[in-house]
């Protein structure tokens, strides 16, 4: 079947949205940036693909006889299998290694080592993907990485191998998988021995593995060919694709906010390097925009410098804000001024939540006057790019229109993070139909 | 302003002859030497005293463009000028402070008298200034109202005449050592309504289609002996004749503008430009546009020296006074918002322009101020889109050249878009 693909790279993550010839979503897929752009494109683009076939697979199945209950099992376990084929990937990088001049004297300890680490993750690896069980995050890197290192420590303790050496193999090893893409034999493998998986822990489902099978082997079967591909973000002129390819980010955010909201008028996107305002028109197209310059204080990276200063997590700062009872006025417009006066207000004793309130207000009035020089806030007003999923900053943000423009409608999608790389598919499907 | 990669015509190597031979005249030590300002600058009067006529601003787009202004903004901070004041100012005084060393490699000699006709901008009153404790030399000021009706009045012609008679002229006099002939001046400015009459041929050329030339980018070459120590000469007369010709041959042979690269291939956008451009980073600026298809049809920066194209002026040998006031009073940063916002839109109009891009200056407040006003009034006016850049004239610190890029790349795919005006009708999701 053909397809439409819009990716969006960004300078954290890259985001892939795949779409079919009626312009229906069929797939979503998120990686990491890494500092290859080229990878994180094709894996976003395989993940999209990964989605793509569970919707296909959904809408064989269609409702009824516990389809929900499988499908959701299903995902699980294509995630395990996922972790585990990626696991045995690693290892065996780290195996290949072991000849080098510099780990050749260890060689045989090494691979003992090796061996009782890779064996615990694996064991482990059911209870991480086990129902219910929460993930700091989703990408292998992170999971593997931090298992991994905390294995090292014991056993590179136990046998004089030193953490080092181990966190070395490792290093070197993680970013050969991370540059790997998989291929479409080995997902196929991977989704049906996760339905293996599923069938045989799943209850309250009522249709026969046969048929889940032969439902999923012909989903599995069908060609999904990349028809057209728009590129966007900051990475796209990384991207190895023709010019034409290209989008920038302001249109694509601009078209994929309106698909999401068709009555959008107003977009703001916060993400981890700019702040876009941007002003569509009733088919979504772009008629205004501002974004910042020179600077890129009140952007994404922000919050993240003032996690680090606060030595917290990125995602425990708007939980804590929303616990405020004011918000400390924060008068520096730089990122780095606003972590010294953050230092001076903790000394004088102001409470750590109205502090963070106060930072999360300050974001905001940056992304304010932006939104104000691209033309102001329209009905209905979308709000996108990862610094949406911030409650805090939300809650600021819907004060600060309230002020300024008075009650408009305010749009979050849950899929906001999506948005370019949605607006990056519609492109792609137009340039061909 | 010189330019070597591209094949230079005759005109460009004119220039360029006669901007040298400004430099060795003023740094040559025979003629005594008057420092002003470009924006209506009154070149036919200075050359009535045979003074050269050395201008300060031309001087720090000179060393921006070779890469020097950097350093010497840095040594005019180092000096105490804050970093949020106007950058011209700065890299002058930077320049001074350096050695003051022309662009010809010989130094600056002081200049006998400081001519300040400040048109359009505030910050000139505050640089004279400086160098008038620099040099303590004879200063004399041409007050210039600001046309805040966007018309001079008579008023404010006769005020002008006034100082020009009983302040600028003897002053003049007295530091030369030349008596004033008027008809000396009649003949300088019949010389330069003959160019004008050129120079507003070209300027019109660009509302063919493709434009045959480029009217900021390669405007600003275009203008420059008009605005600078030119006007009113003879060899000015024949560049401007020279270059009509060029253009001819130009729209003879059907071909798009010039680029830095050579003719343009193709001419896919069309654009309006408001503001100065960034000098630091001239070539790489007015390569993003080429390397897009864009091309400037028409621009407010080829209008700060002096507005022949609006109103119709001309100098006028009849009435030599009163006609230098009026070029020095109608210069296009002297007149009030709403006037501007007419010029740019009617530009837009009658150039057939895809819309106008604003190129908004960091440390120019004369110009900058009510830009975004402005370009708002003319998407209202003329339903084309603008859109806004920031760079700065001559402080490479401030031109971040992935940020106006991916701006430029945005507001061309915007005009795409319009183009094709259908949109898209909102996904299934």
């Amino acid at each position: 079947m053909r397809t439409f693909i819009g990716i969006d790279l960004g300078s954290t993550t890259t985001k892939a949205v795949l779409m079919d010839e009626n312009r229906q979503v069929l797939g979503r897929g998120i990686t990491n940036s890494r500092s290859n752009y080229d990878v994180a494109a094709r894996v976003s683009k395989q993940e999209s693909k990964i989605a793509a076939r569970f919707t296909l697979f959904k809408n064989a199945l269609g409702t009824g006889g516990g389809a929900e209950l499988l499908l959701a099992d299903l995902e699980r376990n294509f995630r395990l299998e996922q972790f585990l084929s990626e696991l045995n990937q690693l290892e065996e990088t780290c195996d290949s290694y072991l000849d080098h001049e510099r780990f050749k004297a260890l060689k045989g300890p090494l691979r003992e080592a090796l061996d009782t680490i890779f064996k615990t993750i694996t064991d482990e690896a059911p209870t991480i993907y086990a129902p219910g069980a929460e993930r700091k995050s989703d990408f292998f890197r992170d999971i593997a990485g931090s298992r991994f290192m905390s294995l090292a420590e014991t056993v590179g303790k136990q046998t004089d191998i030193g953490f080092d050496v181990l966190l070395n193999v490792y290093d070197k090893s993680i970013i050969d998988i991370e540059s790997m893409v998989s291929s479409d034999e080995a997902v196929s493998m991977q989704l049906l021995n996760g339905l293996s998986r599923a069938m045989r822990e799943v209850e309250g489902v009522d249709i026969s593995e046969t048929a889940a099978q032969r439902a999923l082997e012909s989903v599995l079967g069908l060609e999904l060919e990349e028809t057209y591909v728009v590129g966007t973000g900051y990475g796209r002129v990384r991207l190895p694709f023709p010019k034409e390819h290209i989008r920038s980010e302001i249109l694509c955010h601009g078209l994929g906010a309106h698909m999401m909201f068709p009555n959008t008028r107003t977009v703001l996107d916060i993400g981890g390097q700019d702040t876009k305002g941007i002003q569509v028109d009733e088919n979504g197209i772009v008629v205004n925009f501002q974004m910042n310059d020179r600077c890129a204080a009140g952007c994404g990276r922000y919050l993240g410098y003032i996690a680090d200063e606060m030595n917290i997590g990125l995602h425990e700062l708007g939980p804590i804000a929303m616990k405020a009872n004011k918000a400390v006025r924060i008068n520096s417009t730089c990122t780095v001024f606003a972590g010294a006066e953050l230092r001076d207000r903790m000394a004088l004793g102001e409470d750590r939540a109205d502090i963070l309130a106060g930072l999360h207000r300050s974001i905001m009035l940056r992304a304010m006057s932006i939104i104000s020089r691209s033309g102001g806030v329209e009905d209905e007003f979308t709000f996108t790019g990862g610094v949406a999923k911030n409650e805090a900053a939300v809650k600021a943000l819907r004060q600060l229109i309230f002020d300024n423009y008075g009650e408009k409608t305010i749009n979050i999608s849950d899929e906001s993070i999506y948005t370019g790389a949605l607006g990056g598919a519609s492109f792609a499907h137009s340039a061909v139909n | 302003m010189s330019n070597q990669e591209i094949t230079k015509s005759p005109s460009q190597i004119l220039q360029k002859e006669m901007i040298t031979r400004n430099y060795d005249r003023i740094t040559g030590g025979e003629d005594k030497v008057c420092s002003n300002f470009v924006p209506g600058n009154l070149n036919e009067l200075v050359m009535c005293f045979d003074f050269a006529n050395n201008l300060p601003e031309i001087n720090a787009i000179q060393n921006a463009m070779r890469k020097k202004s950097g350093d010497m903004i840095t040594e005019a901070e180092r000096n105490g000028h804050s970093e949020d004041v106007c950058t011209y100012v700065k890299a002058d005084i930077g320049m001074m402070a350096k050695g003051n060393i022309a662009p010809n490699g010989k130094p600056f000699p002081d200049p006998d008298m400081l001519l300040l006709g400040y048109s359009g901008c505030f910050t000139f009153l505050k640089w004279f200034e400086l160098l008038r404790e620099q040099y303590k030399c004879p200063t004399v000021m041409l007050h210039v109202p600001y046309d805040a009706n966007g018309k001079p009045t008579k008023n404010m012609r006769d005020y002008v005449v006034k100082q020009l008679k009983e302040d600028v002229i003897p002053m003049m006099e007295r530091v030369s050592g030349v008596k004033f002939d008027i008809d000396r001046l009649r003949e300088y400015l019949r010389k330069s309504a003959q160019a004008e009459e050129d120079i507003v041929w070209m300027l019109e050329q660009s509302k063919r289609k493709p434009s045959p030339i480029d009217c900021y980018f390669g405007g600003i070459y275009y203008m420059g002996p008009s605005f600078t120590a030119f006007r009113g000469t003879d060899e000015c007369i024949d560049y401007y004749k020279m270059l009509r010709e060029e253009i001819q041959e130009r729209i003879d042979l059907g071909l798009c503008a010039q680029s830095l690269d050579g003719d343009m291939p193709e001419e896919k956008y069309r654009l309006v430009v408001e503001g100065p451009p960034n000098w630091t980073h001239f070539r790489e600026f007015w390569k993003m546009f080429t390397d897009m298809g864009a091309v400037v049809v028409a621009s407010s920066y080829t209008k700060v020296g002096g507005v022949y194209d609006y109103d119709g002026f001309r100098h006028d040998p009849e009435n030599p006074l009163e006609s230098l006031a009026d070029y020095t009073l109608g210069i296009y940063s002297n007149r009030n918002l709403p006037t501007r916002v007419d010029m740019l839109a009617r530009n837009v109009i009658e150039y057939e322009a895809d819309g106008l891009l604003t190129n908004s200056i960091k440390s120019c407040n004369s110009f900058s101020a009510g830009q975004l006003v402005m370009m708002r009034e003319v998407e209202k006016l003329t339903g084309k889109p603008g859109a806004f850049i920031e760079t700065d004239l001559v402080d490479p610190r401030y031109f971040s050249a992935a940020n106006v890029k991916n701006r430029l790349e945005s507001y061309f795919q915007m005009i795409d878009q319009k183009r094709r005006a259908g949109g898209s009708a909102p996904a299934a999701v």
